[in-house]
């Protein structure tokens, strides 16, 4: 336990700078690199004749889906005729169509949902030109649209900012610098990085043993940096090539859990600027009457903002209630073993690595479930159903912290739902932010909040209800819908790991999971971005004594309760179908 | 449609620029720093023995003799195979993963129960006594990738007796061998304790003759 309490410090640790260099980045500010980024993103804007211009939420969300479509068509060809192209020195060849498009979709949309495995079914080129550059460019997309959505809401400026420009910045100025020293940091522990064809050697008992390498380092950080998840290999992060050592697994945690945190004080950081500023105005005109009072600008050091604060501290109490449970129920291991007569003091291995033990596994499940990563360290179908419960239930609620951006805008909708629940109780207009919340937005929150469990809850009806579905079944019982639920909970939250007994790479799951996927991302998006149009066009109203606080304690208690509701009020008959029931029959039998 | 024409053209001029930053430069640079400061790492950490890789460091091998000490359990045998095994399509190419049975999956319970039979009559065969001990879990459950390179300090004390046993060492020598290629938690708090089962191996090789180093 205490090191799973350590690692989430020194995290605490890290973020706080990181969302203060990301603030800046957002909000075109200067920083310390600027000297040689400035540099580079001017050759990269000449080059690409990108004008620097304002956007609408309209023209932005546009710009985005178009921007991805392209990107989708030159993957999708990639993947195809990756057999007759060069650096596939292992001779793999061209990808099944609708196995394409799933992949294709699931690393487009950040969700990294593999229905093949690395070692058989890619080239090195694909690996790079494919998944490497998706994973840099889909978390990309994903943190651009989050800066749009929190410019919509802080209001400063007329437009929500440009697409390709933000596009570029985030790349140079965050993604490219920081796998890069990540990277290296992974090949000190072992991660290979090499064009090389696997190696066959012969082993001290006169057997052969194949070694799988290649380039994975570069897809190692940029998987967990951008909140990505798809593996290198099938085993994904449990193989000791992706993974090779606690350090490693330390780098790959902290490197996933960076941005969304970071995203989360980035926001804060644009709404208290906002208050600022509007503060230093009134003074400014009450410094007319007497100059004095202006000069005292307040030089107090901010680390969340105040709205982000209150956000952060929702997501980290349902992260932390997660991460026990997990954790709790992984320890007291598998009692159907222990009858079997294998000792359980070390908790639940079945699935596990040594290296990384109950501890480590329970808190990377937990972290890869609830920022939406999808990389895993250790096998997800063999965890205890409870343990496997909590993976479930954060992809299920989608916003605790959430992948890169999204995790964020999605929480936002639940903070909206949360000032409009109060609101009625106390029968007032809901505000937020300083915006009136009205019939148009409450729409569209609702419409995001409903797709995520209706995608969920609709393909898993379908699947236990057609053949084509029930096939991919390997565990009997209550498993098995654990098994269905699991996979359409991580397409549709964009997650991308699985319980992966399940049989997945077949024309139903391939196609099913791919829409999951598809329609989680962008519905949900371009939802989200019409809610920070929406509100960006509406007047200021001034605070008052009536109007809710949104930064204080009680509001995140009161934002914790509305999300747990919503989850419990959406998904409770799913769980208790699936990982509930199967606890009971683990322990009561 | 001249605004299509004009969002398509921006968009695939941004997705080429990108994908020569992020998917061709960047991979290629840090191939470039990563061979030229972490060259053995970057290639695998291999174990060469007589300048012949036997091994990684960072990845584990299936084992049958008694004289040593045999990893968890593994659903792709650790991509180690026969000669005939590949011909015949046993081996059907290099892979990962585990079996991804559920807690409660009857296969699991069937195939841990086999197991502890198994370990049990192969300790009374080698060793000459019952086997009275605990079995630790790491031992025979399956790990998540089939290539966990390590054992628990539990696991190898288990299996010592038998390797000590069917190698002619003694155990305190087995022992030795142990604590030589055990690695620690970070800073004393970070993972777990672990013992290396390739490296352990090599060294027992080495020391009943069945692999000769040149000097």
């Amino acid at each position: 336990m205490l090191q799973i309490i350590l690692t989430l410090a020194i995290y605490m640790v890290l973020v706080i700078p990181m969302g203060a260099y990301m603030y800046h980045i957002a909000t075109n500010k200067k920083t310390f690199a600027d000297p040689v980024f400035d540099r580079v993103d001017g050759a990269i804007y000449k080059v690409c004749r990108i004008k620097r211009e304002g956007m609408t939420w309209k023209q932005y969300a546009l710009h985005l889906v178009m921007t991805n479509a392209v990107m989708v068509l030159v993957g999708y060809a990639i993947l195809r005729f990756q057999g007759f192209l060069m650096a596939n020195p292992n001779g793999i060849e061209g990808m099944e169509p609708t196995l394409s498009f799933n992949t294709i979709i699931s690393f487009m949309t950040n969700t990294n949902l593999q229905h093949y495995s690395g070692e058989s079914g890619l080239s090195y080129l694909s690996q790079m030109l494919v998944i490497i550059f998706m994973m840099f460019t889909s978390a990309t997309s994903g943190y651009a649209a989050c800066m749009a959505f929190c410019r919509g809401l802080a209001g400063k400026r007329k437009d929500v900012g440009n697409f390709y420009e933000d596009m570029v910045r985030i790349t140079t100025r965050i993604m490219v610098p920081v796998s890069i020293i990540g990277g290296l940091l992974l090949i000190w522990q072992g991660a290979p990085e090499t064009f090389q064809a696997n190696f066959t050697v012969h082993t001290i008992e006169g057997k052969l043993q194949d070694i799988q390498t290649g380039p994975v380092a570069a897809l190692e950080i940029i998987k967990h940096l951008g909140t990505n998840g798809g593996g290198f290999f099938g085993a994904n992060s449990t193989t000791p090539f992706e993974n090779p050592t606690i350090i490693s697994d330390l780098i790959e945690l902290w490197s996933m859990m960076i941005l969304p945190g970071a995203c989360v004080i980035t926001f804060g950081k644009m709404t208290m600027a906002r208050r600022k500023e509007e503060k230093a105005a009134r003074a400014a005109q009450a410094a007319q009457n007497t100059p004095a009072v202006a000069q005292k600008a307040p030089a107090k050091r901010v680390f969340f903002g105040k709205q982000g604060r209150t956000v952060f501290a929702a997501m980290a109490v349902i992260f932390l209630i997660g991460v026990t449970v997990c954790f709790v129920s992984e320890s007291n291991g598998n009692p159907i073993l222990e009858q079997a007569g294998l000792n359980q003091d070390m908790g639940s291995m079945e699935g596990k690595e040594v290296r990384f033990g109950i501890a480590q596994s329970s808190l990377f499940t937990t972290v890869t479930t609830s920022f939406t990563t999808g990389t895993v360290n250790n096998m997800h179908d063999t965890l205890t159903p409870l343990g496997g419960m909590v993976p479930l239930l954060h992809m299920m609620l989608n916003c605790v912290f959430g992948g890169k951006g999204v995790g964020l805008m999605n929480m936002i909708m639940y903070v909206i739902l949360a000032v409009f629940l109060c609101g009625l109780m106390i029968g007032r207009t809901p505000e937020y932010l300083g915006k009136k919340i009205e019939g148009r937005e409450m729409k569209l929150v609702a419409i995001v909040l409903i797709v995520h469990p209706l995608l969920i809850l609709g393909f898993s009806a379908l699947a236990v209800m057609t053949s084509a579905g029930l096939e991919g079944i390997t565990n009997p019982g209550f498993h098995g819908l654990s098994q269905v639920l699991y996979e359409y909970s991580s397409s549709a939250a964009n997650n991308g790991s699985g319980f992966e007994g399940l049989a997945d790479n077949t024309y139903f799951w391939n196609i099913t999971a791919g829409l999951a996927m598809f329609f989680g991302r962008y519905i949900a998006i371009i939802a989200q971005l019409a809610i920070a149009g929406s509100l960006l066009a509406k007047k200021r109203v001034n605070e008052t004594i009536g109007t809710l606080r949104t930064d204080n304690a009680i509001f995140v208690i009161i934002l914790v309760a509305v999300v747990y509701i919503f989850a419990a009020l959406t998904f409770f008959p799913a769980l208790a179908l699936g990982p509930i029931a199967e606890h009971l029959v683990l322990w009561m039998s | 449609m001249k605004s299509f024409g004009s969002y398509f053209k921006r968009a695939l001029i941004l997705t080429l620029a990108l994908l020569v930053i992020c998917g061709i430069l960047y991979p290629l640079v840090l191939t470039g720093l990563g061979q030229l400061f972490f060259n053995k790492q970057a290639n695998g950490n291999m174990i060469e023995v007589n300048g012949e890789a036997v091994g990684s460091e960072l990845v584990g091998q299936a084992f049958e003799g008694d004289e040593y000490f045999h990893g968890r359990v593994s659903s792709v045998n650790y991509n180690t195979y026969t000669e005939e095994e590949k011909e015949s399509g046993d081996y059907a190419g290099v892979s990962s993963g585990t079996f991804n049975y559920g807690a409660t999956n009857e296969d699991l319970e069937a195939r841990v129960k086999e197991d502890v039979a198994a370990f049990k009559e192969r300790y009374k065969a080698v060793v000459g006594e019952e086997f009275t001990g605990e079995i630790p879990a790491d031992m025979l459950t399956a790990s998540g990738s089939g290539l966990d390179p390590h054992i628990s300090p539990a696991n190898a004390e288990v299996q010592t007796p038998i390797v000590a046993a069917a190698s002619g060492l003694s155990e305190e020598e087995v022992a030795q061998i142990v604590e030589n290629n055990t690695e620690h938690k970070v800073l004393g708090i970070f993972g777990e304790e672990k013992v290396n089962v390739l490296k352990c191996n090599i060294e027992i090789a080495e020391k009943i003759g069945a692999i000769t180093t040149e000097e």
